[in-house]
């Protein structure tokens, strides 16, 4: 459905976006993730026509940027970052101005914003001035505003910046509902975000895309190595060389946290796939310490992320 | 072609600012002081008439044609205030970004608010129709020179809008736009003034009215206008394409 290929794109001297090429499929949604300045915006930009790659193709729903512009606009709808609406439409007229842009016809016009102002929960405020709204709401006619011609693609950047807690739901939970009828794709750097909505997450960093793969292989994967940490009481000096000299595991390391006196938590890491924590448990007892808690490190979505990054740069 | 619904949000929004307001009421109220000054002038002159005097007075001569003269430099001030808005808000206030991923083309856009700023315009010069309407009442003037006139104001504006959209869409201050705008037109009306050359009195815009206000519908007037209108539609058509590559 979206397809990019080689994209490159230069502001003056800056590379901002450096041979990207990735493919989201029909019904797809897909977290586009990266830190601030990555070039989340410049890619989505140029995936719904609204500037032009320096090289490359990008294309969507079979349709190019470049060269079938406005028929690819009538396949997408888009959410920017910070949504500007004109202030001095009510809710209704706008979306009546988008649809009729967006070339519904006129008699499906009065349905179909009906249809979305209700999918977003727009009812209560129809006749009232976009200006006099709240940010939450102003977000819900962004979103309206994307989806009213029901288009194939949807395109959101940052969908929930600048809302409260409470909106930050009700808008995710807005957008899982469009999912099935539409393909999204979604930039973001809020990883909590991803983890709720997608299902395929492409990570990108100084213009380069730095892993493509579902968020399930991805969590998996950085999980494989056995890593363990252990918190125990006593004297850890003997501890430690008896984890040292266990099977698999490459080191041992005291974190430093301390909940009492003679309380240590230390980090055990192993070689993946081997599971060590049976042989952990037996040595802390052989030592004569007390073992007080045991547990295998998963790697949160943050840590992956961090970890990706860091590992290019 | 898709141009409608630009058209019909860009005249709204004309009247939901007080901008439309502003602007036909300080436009109605200088024509109106003007023809007021122009009718006292001749009623004036008819009274010292002796009955035996020098010739006919003449109301086309001395009402109707010094009326269009100064209704065309009010143009000059009044358009660009209306076409400060249309581009360069949409910049300004970020609503850019959305309209330009609407399938709506570069050529849809500009029509759309070329034609809204055009159509206030209008409303505005159909309300000074009544200044003729009074002339009639009372006397017999050139039916011929009024339409003429009108038609030049007409093309006029087409004119002034082209050049003022086109420096709407370079900057997204209003003010500057504004400034602009109006410093261009006084460039094309003054440019006349600045040497004999036949070629600077040709390209000047003022200068293409006189001919219209004396009733006369010349070829290259109209041609002048029309050329005027299109070569700045035309460079703003380019501006709005090379955004898509300035990003």
């Amino acid at each position: 459905m979206i397809q990019l290929d080689r994209v490159n794109k230069f502001y003056g001297d800056l590379h901002a976006l450096k041979d990207i090429s990735f493919r989201v499929n029909r019904g797809e949604i897909v977290g586009f993730l990266g830190p601030n300045g990555a070039g989340k915006t410049t890619t989505m930009k140029i995936l719904n026509g609204f500037m032009a790659a320096s090289s490359g193709t990008a294309e969507v729903a079979g349709f190019r940027a470049d060269i079938d512009s406005l028929e690819l606009k009538r396949r997408i709808g888009y959410l920017p970052e910070n949504v500007s609406l004109y202030m001095d439409m009510t809710v209704d007229e706008y979306l009546r101005f988008v649809a009729r842009a967006k070339r519904v016809p006129r008699r499906d016009l009065r349905a179909k914003v009906d249809r979305v102002a209700g999918q977003c929960g727009l009812e209560d405020v129809t006749n009232r001035l976009i200006g006099s709204l709240s940010k939450g709401y102003r977000q819900r006619v962004g979103l309206a505003q994307a989806i009213v011609s029901e288009p194939e693609v949807l395109i959101m950047d940052e969908p929930t910046t600048g809302l409260d807690p409470a909106q930050i739901v009700e808008i995710r939970d807005l957008i899982k509902s469009f999912a099935g009828e539409h393909t999204i794709i979604l930039s973001t750097h809020i990883l909590q975000e991803v983890g709720a909505l997608c299902e395929r997450v492409i990570i990108i960093d100084d213009g380069r895309i730095v892993t493509e793969d579902s968020l399930e292989n991805l969590t998996r994967s950085a999980n494989r190595g056995g890593n363990v940490l252990v918190r125990v009481q006593g004297d850890i000096a003997v501890l430690r060389e008896r984890l040292q000299q266990l099977d698999g595991v490459t080191g041992v390391r005291e974190t430093g946290e301390k909940a009492a006196e003679d309380e240590c938590e230390l980090l055990v890491a192993a070689d993946k796939d081997i599971d060590i924590r049976r042989a952990v448990a037996e040595s802390v007892v052989g030592a004569g310490c007390g073992l007080l808690e045991l547990r295998p490190i998963r790697l949160s979505l943050e840590e992956i992320f961090i970890q990706t990054i860091t590992r290019n740069a | 072609m898709n141009f409608l619904p630009v058209y019909v949000r860009e005249l709204r929004s004309y009247f939901t600012s007080p901008v439309a307001y502003v602007v036909m009421l300080f436009f109605l109220l200088l024509t109106g002081v003007f023809f007021m000054v122009f009718v006292g002038d001749f009623s004036m002159a008819s009274m010292n008439q002796s009955p035996y005097g020098h010739g006919p007075l003449n109301v086309t001569q001395a009402v109707v044609r010094p009326l269009l003269g100064n209704m065309s430099v009010i143009l000059l001030f009044v358009m660009p205030l209306i076409t400060m808005k249309p581009f360069a808000e949409e910049k300004r206030s970020g609503t850019a970004e959305l309209l330009f991923t609407y399938p709506l083309s570069d050529l849809d856009l500009l029509l759309g608010k070329y034609l809204a700023a055009f159509s206030l315009f209008m409303a505005m010069l159909a309300v000074t129709l009544v200044f003729p309407m009074f002339i009639a009442i009372f006397s017999e003037p050139e039916m011929g020179t009024l339409i003429s006139g009108y038609l030049g104001l007409v093309l006029m504006s087409m004119a002034f809008i082209a050049l003022g959209l086109f420096i709407s869409s370079l900057t997204e201050n209003q003010i500057v736009a504004a400034i602009a705008t109006f410093a261009m037109l006084l460039i094309f009306w003054i440019i006349q003034w600045t040497g004999n050359s036949p070629i600077l009195r040709h390209l000047s815009v003022l200068e293409h009215f006189n001919n219209f206000a004396q009733g006369l519908i010349d070829t290259r007037d109209v041609v002048y206008y029309l050329s005027f209108t299109l070569l700045w539609m035309f460079l703003t058509l380019r501006v709005l394409e090379s955004k898509k590559w300035r990003g």
